[in-house]
């Protein structure tokens, strides 16, 4: 390992434990903004481990979140909570081989469409099977406190950011950058390129049910509209890209902005949040293609090269 | 007598109603070096994509070293020991010269990962003559470097047959006589290789055997001065009234 790596862990580590003892030090409304951070940083990370290097946007967050929820909802008077997380986890990675299996060998656009179907599938299969007994929503009553929850979350985005870290230097790391570089080349270089993009499909699947899992308790009453809608799915999106999405710290720049913006927003005009989304978006495309990480980095080789003169 | 590494039997490719590869035969032997030429459109580069896996034959057989590839995925048939260069330069660009080079070591025939991929990369790297451009991106290169770039790839995961699709095609003059010099130093180190080129030059210089194309099917075969005189092969070329 690298001087500089080292530096890095260290650093990320040290804001890793702030993070961590938010609730001991900060109030309410702090620490309900911090779990909101907290999800769209895991959320907007594991996304990016898969669509940054692959460059395949996938609209299905909202539906691994969803399982996810549901998993939760369904489960948490028979099972620990720890293993309704875990639960999720797997159940998300099965969903996204699924899906992966299917639409991976598509590209572009077709794979877009249909992973934003997928979510909308399943938010009327479970509304459909609500009507059938029925039901309108589950009540997801536990002991968990706010600090709790944030915590887990917490807990969850340093082991994205780890697994991030070692993916970025593994064989498949290595692999999906090729990938999104040149798929041809990629097959010829000996990768089994389906193989590689649904492996990391699953990691970013699992973690997002995972998260879905963790925030259930928090809404205490869930229903389809709410534990699948696919504006959370585009949040994740823009706020990835509005990062970066060519570096694993790059979503969490774009989140935490964002998410402050987003709040105020919606705290003084609620009807104007989707024209907020749509100009975040315009400005990533006009003018940060790279996001904020990209930006930064620019800046930095910028102060690097005035120095040298 | 050496071994046959490569095989095709009645190796077809249609497109629709074009026939673009039509029941082609014919065998690499270990540490040849053969040249599959023929007139632009011939089908050489679409008889290069079956073996390579880029495109899968509708009918005919590929062995490799006795084991059929045919329609094979295009990774499969990396490991099991061919690669490529192609037409129209690919390479990554988003990583280094020496990356570029990496990625051909890890996944391949030969895999390797870490300090020994790096090395063995690096001494790609001289051997191609990218000396001291390791650290490079791909963006900075001059044409014949993004071509040597790409043949330390294919080098790098230790190929049974190497498949280079037109890899002199648009160097002028010098770098022309670098690449010939370049690709004699592989054969002179006993690889086999399949070359698909238009260099006159090349094919008389670097070839043992050559299997000639004109529309799709095998129209000679033997050494590269033997076909050049061919007959049939002059009106391929030239047409008629030059035959």
């Amino acid at each position: 390992m690298r001087g500089t790596e080292i530096q890095s862990l260290a650093i990320a580590a040290i804001l890793l434990v702030i993070a961590f003892c938010l609730p001991y030090y900060g109030s309410d409304y702090l620490l309900s903004l911090g779990i909101t951070i907290a999800m769209f940083t895991v959320l907007a990370t594991s996304w990016a481990l898969f669509s940054g290097p692959t460059h395949y946007i996938s609209l299905a967050t909202a539906a691994f979140f969803g399982l996810g929820t549901y998993t939760t909802g369904l489960g948490f008077e028979t099972l620990p909570f720890w293993a309704l997380i875990l639960l999720a986890g797997v159940l998300g990675a099965v969903l996204a081989a699924l899906v992966g299996l299917a639409t991976l060998r598509l590209s572009g656009v077709y794979f877009v469409i249909f992973t934003l179907g997928l979510a909308e599938l399943i938010r009327q299969v479970i509304t459909w099977g609500q009507n059938m007994t029925g039901q309108k929503g589950l009540y997801v009553l536990t002991d968990f406190t706010e600090p709790n929850l944030y915590q887990m979350l917490v807990v969850l985005g340093a082991v994205v950011f780890l697994t991030g870290w070692l993916i970025g230097r593994s064989r498949l790391g290595f692999a999906l950058r090729i990938i999104g570089d040149d798929e041809v080349v990629a097959a010829h270089s000996g990768i089994n390129t389906a193989q590689a993009k649904v492996l990391l499909f699953m990691v970013s699947g699992a973690v997002a049910a995972m998260t879905g899992a963790i925030l259930a308790p928090r809404y205490v009453y869930i229903e389809p509209s709410l534990a699948f809608t696919p504006l959370l799915s585009f949040q994740v999106v823009i706020m990835a890209l509005l990062g970066g999405v060519h570096r694993l710290w790059g979503p969490i720049v774009g989140v935490i902005p964002f998410t402050l913006i987003w709040e105020s927003i919606s705290a003084n005009f609620p009807n104007q949040v989707t024209l907020f989304l749509g100009i975040v978006f315009l400005v990533i495309v006009y003018f940060i293609p790279r996001g904020f990480a990209g930006l930064i980095e620019k800046w930095r080789d910028w102060a690097k090269s005035k120095e040298a003169f | 007598m050496s071994a046959t590494v490569l095989s095709l039997r009645g190796a077809t490719k249609r497109f629709g109603g074009l026939v673009a590869v039509n029941n082609i035969d014919f065998d690499v032997q270990e540490r040849q070096v053969m040249g599959l030429i023929g007139p632009n459109g011939s089908g050489k580069s679409t008889t290069l994509n079956l073996i390579s896996g880029a495109l899968k034959p509708t009918s005919g057989a590929i062995t490799l070293r006795g084991s059929s590839i045919a329609g094979l995925r295009a990774d499969t048939i990396t490991r099991k020991g061919i690669a490529r260069t192609f037409q129209l330069v690919r390479l990554l660009p988003s990583m280094s010269v020496e990356d570029n080079i990496i990625a051909g070591a890890v996944f391949g025939h030969r895999r390797r990962w870490g300090q020994r991929a790096h090395d063995d990369a690096q001494q790609l790297i001289e051997k191609v003559g990218l000396g001291g451009k390791a650290h490079l991106a791909v963006g900075q290169l001059t044409y014949i470097d993004t071509k040597r770039v790409e043949l330390a790839r294919a080098l790098a995961s230790d190929p049974k047959v190497l498949l280079l699709d037109e890899w002199l095609a648009g160097l002028n003059p010098t770098e022309l006589q670098v690449g010939i010099a370049l690709i004699q130093s592989l054969r002179d180190e006993g690889r086999t290789i399949i070359l698909v080129e238009h260099v006159m030059d090349a094919i008389r210089s670097l070839c043992d055997t050559c299997v000639v194309m004109s529309s799709g099917t095998k129209i000679a075969e033997g050494t590269p001065s033997a076909v050049l005189s061919d007959p049939e092969v002059i009106r391929a070329y030239l047409g008629d009234d030059d035959a």
